[in-house]
């Protein structure tokens, strides 16, 4: 069974480069103690209003995009603080795919643990899906995590990278834990191992 | 090999061809804010915590800096770490809690208690971890899962990083410290030039840093990007540690000795990046914009959008100039700034404060201007008050608080306004970081300190030589 299996959606774009977890979920938000409701308060602080009503010109808010679970983003995604809650917001919203050039090492751990694919392009296939989504912003793309594709209108598959042991997790629906407890008896030499 | 490669090496569990490496963990920091769902996983799957010994926690990110004694006025905060205190009495964890005398922000009390120790592994659910490096340590920050993970396996899954060599020679000049040196660093390399890296800070400035001024700079390497900052452990480092609480004693301090002088990079070890920097050129440094990358000297002035190298820089420092309502070209100097935070896991403890101090002494801070001086951990505030910093630091006017994160992430009350300028010696500018609308420009305590005498962003090294 595939538990990532390909879909398509329309691309929200938000174009700015380094976006940190801060903006992602700022950190008045992190007082709770689970991990429900985290989609409500996804970029706070651009998508509503001092007066708490919706910013109509933040992307997320725009009409065209509701129900759309690809975001494109600028260089650098989710820079700053460690919080899982930055992927925990992404996933609540209904995101499942960020692509990028890059993305900072904490985000996109935590982002790989929650099903949420951090999906790494090259700046001219960067540069060509930005300028697409700016031309027709109701373009949509299918990712297909088992190809490592991403198929742009026109039926042009473009190939991304990602490290295979993450992408078998993904597929798999591989759970971390449960392979880290797997290792119980080598984790119990190295300590005897180590012990002194 | 480098200290990062025999660190590594020596807390591989298990390496399976293309997979990532299960890394043991020595030491594991918890609070109150990253881990009560991970203790929720452990208990779901009916978990313990495999070695509660080596994991420690404490209290820091919502406490309030007021009077502890009160009722604490924000439920969820409560709530949270009520919570922490709970999970550490089911699951058998030391907690530095709300009335433990030694307290204290975790990246300032792992050091100050002897538990931070050269050749270690150490995680945090906290990107600021990487401080413990100072020490010659791997430490790196971890999301909430991987917390659930060294809980329950005291191992986590991670593949090798690079090694990036950042080489500072020479000396500093007066009234440039540690924290321009990091400044000047992320000013150079942006805030993802270390992504997928290992600082190793090495050269003669560093070699000639006292072990808290080490901390400074090690806390921002996650502001390059880079997870983790490690300094070679020598006899600074020793010295630091030796007689801490949970520092090796007798002969176990000897053994430890032996292992911790075979940790530095051999001579001839390469790095997969590298970039040098001369102290002796650096001057105090503030940011202008809304990430630790947007710095400048002091006597600098902000950059103009239309310069940017292409389209997305452009859009960027527009968008950054607009939030921090800048014009381009214009100057720091002498801008007015609201509030003046000295303090976070960055610029916190002893050295921080005397050096604040130092500038302090029989004089006042503008009327216009709060001042906010927390420290790091109760310990520092005991020992600041013993030395008389807290009489100093309120009969120049600034406030004298209980130890915690406060205004650096701004969850327990101290924040700033919207459109408040601060100046502050913490570690984030980024937009709201300080509370919804604030704007930060960060600096090191002495930058800080003048700017609170002055009321207006000042040159510290003007009022030096008065």
């Amino acid at each position: 069974m595939n538990h990532f299996p390909p879909f398509t959606s329309r691309v929200i774009p938000l174009l700015t480069n380094d976006i940190d977890t801060d903006q992602i979920i700022p950190a008045r938000f992190l007082k709770a103690t689970d991990k429900s409701g985290m989609g409500n308060h996804l970029f706070a602080d651009w998508r509503y209003n001092p007066d708490g009503s919706l910013n109509s010109t933040f992307a997320l808010n725009k009409s065209e995009y509701q129900g759309s679970k690809i975001l494109l983003t600028g260089n650098n995604f989710g820079c700053g603080s460690s919080r899982e809650h930055a992927a925990w917001a992404l996933r609540g919203f209904g995101i499942q795919a960020v692509i990028s050039t890059s993305f900072a090492d904490i985000f996109r751990a935590n982002a790989l643990k929650n099903g949420l694919l951090p999906i790494i392009v090259d700046a001219a296939t960067h540069r060509r899906l930005r300028v697409l989504v700016e031309e027709t912003p109701a373009m949509e793309l299918t990712v297909d995590l088992a190809t490592s594709t991403v198929t742009l209108p026109g039926n042009e598959a473009v190939q991304f990278t990602i490290d295979g042991f993450s992408k078998a997790c993904l597929l798999n629906g591989v759970d971390e834990l449960g392979y880290l407890l797997n290792f119980e008896s080598r984790i119990r030499d190295y300590e005897v191992r180590n012990s002194s | 090999m480098t200290l990062f490669d025999k660190v590594w090496n020596r807390h591989i569990v298990v390496q399976k061809p293309d997979s990532p490496a299960v890394l043991y963990i020595d030491l594991h920091l918890v609070h109150e804010v990253t881990s009560p769902q991970a203790f929720s996983g452990l208990r779901a799957r009916g978990l313990k915590v495999r070695r509660p010994e080596k994991t420690f926690a404490t209290i820091d990110h919502s406490i309030p800096t007021l009077d502890p004694s009160l009722p604490i006025q924000d439920r969820l905060a409560a709530k949270q770490m009520q919570q922490l205190e709970e999970n550490c009495r089911e699951f058998g964890i030391q907690l530095f809690g709300m009335k433990h005398p030694k307290r204290g922000i975790v990246h300032v009390i792992g050091p100050e208690l002897g538990l931070t120790q050269p050749g270690m592994t150490i995680v945090c659910g906290d990107s600021h971890t990487s401080t413990h490096g100072a020490l010659g340590a791997l430490a790196f920050g971890i999301g909430t899962s991987e917390v659930e993970h060294v809980l329950a396996t005291q191992c986590l899954l991670q593949h090798r990083p690079k090694t990036f060599e950042v080489k500072v020679e020479g000396k500093l000049a007066s009234g440039v410290s540690a924290k321009d040196i990091i400044l000047a660093l992320l000013a150079r390399i942006g805030v993802s030039g270390g992504t997928s890296h290992v600082f190793e800070y090495t050269g003669s400035a560093i070699r000639s840093l006292s072990m808290e001024e080490r901390m400074t700079i090690c806390n921002m390497s996650i502001e390059g990007g880079a997870r983790a900052g490690m300094i070679a452990p020598d006899d600074t480092t020793f010295e630091y540690i030796s007689g801490r609480d949970f520092a090796p004693k007798a002969r176990a301090w000897e053994t430890s000795l032996t292992q911790w002088r075979q940790l530095p990079t051999q001579q001839g070890a390469t790095f997969d990046k590298s970039i040098t920097l001369n102290a002796d050129e650096l001057v105090p440094m503030i940011t202008y914009g809304t990430n630790p990358g947007m710095g400048i000297p002091i006597t600098g002035c902000v950059p103009d959008p239309a310069q940017g190298r292409d389209g997305s820089e452009k859009l960027a420092l527009e968008k950054t100039l607009k939030y921090m309502d800048l014009q381009p070209g214009e100057s720091l100097l002498g801008k007015p700034v609201d509030v003046v935070f000295i303090g976070s896991c960055t610029n916190s403890r002893m050295t921080d404060l005397q050096q604040a101090a130092s500038l302090f002494k029989g004089r006042k801070v503008a009327p216009s201007v709060r001042v906010l001086v927390v420290p790091g951990s109760q310990t520092i505030k005991r020992q600041a008050e013993r030395e008389g910093l807290d009489r100093i630091f309120k009969q120049a006017g600034a406030e004298w608080r209980e130890s915690g994160c406060s205004m650096c992430i701004a969850m327990n009350g101290d924040e700033l306004e919207p459109g408040q300028y601060a100046v502050s010696t913490s570690n984030r500018n980024f937009e709201g970081r300080q509370g919804k609308g604030g704007r930060t420009f960060l600096a090191s305590p002495l930058t800080a300190a003048a700017t609170a005498l002055a009321g207006r962003i000042a040159d510290v090294r003007t009022m030096i030589s008065e």
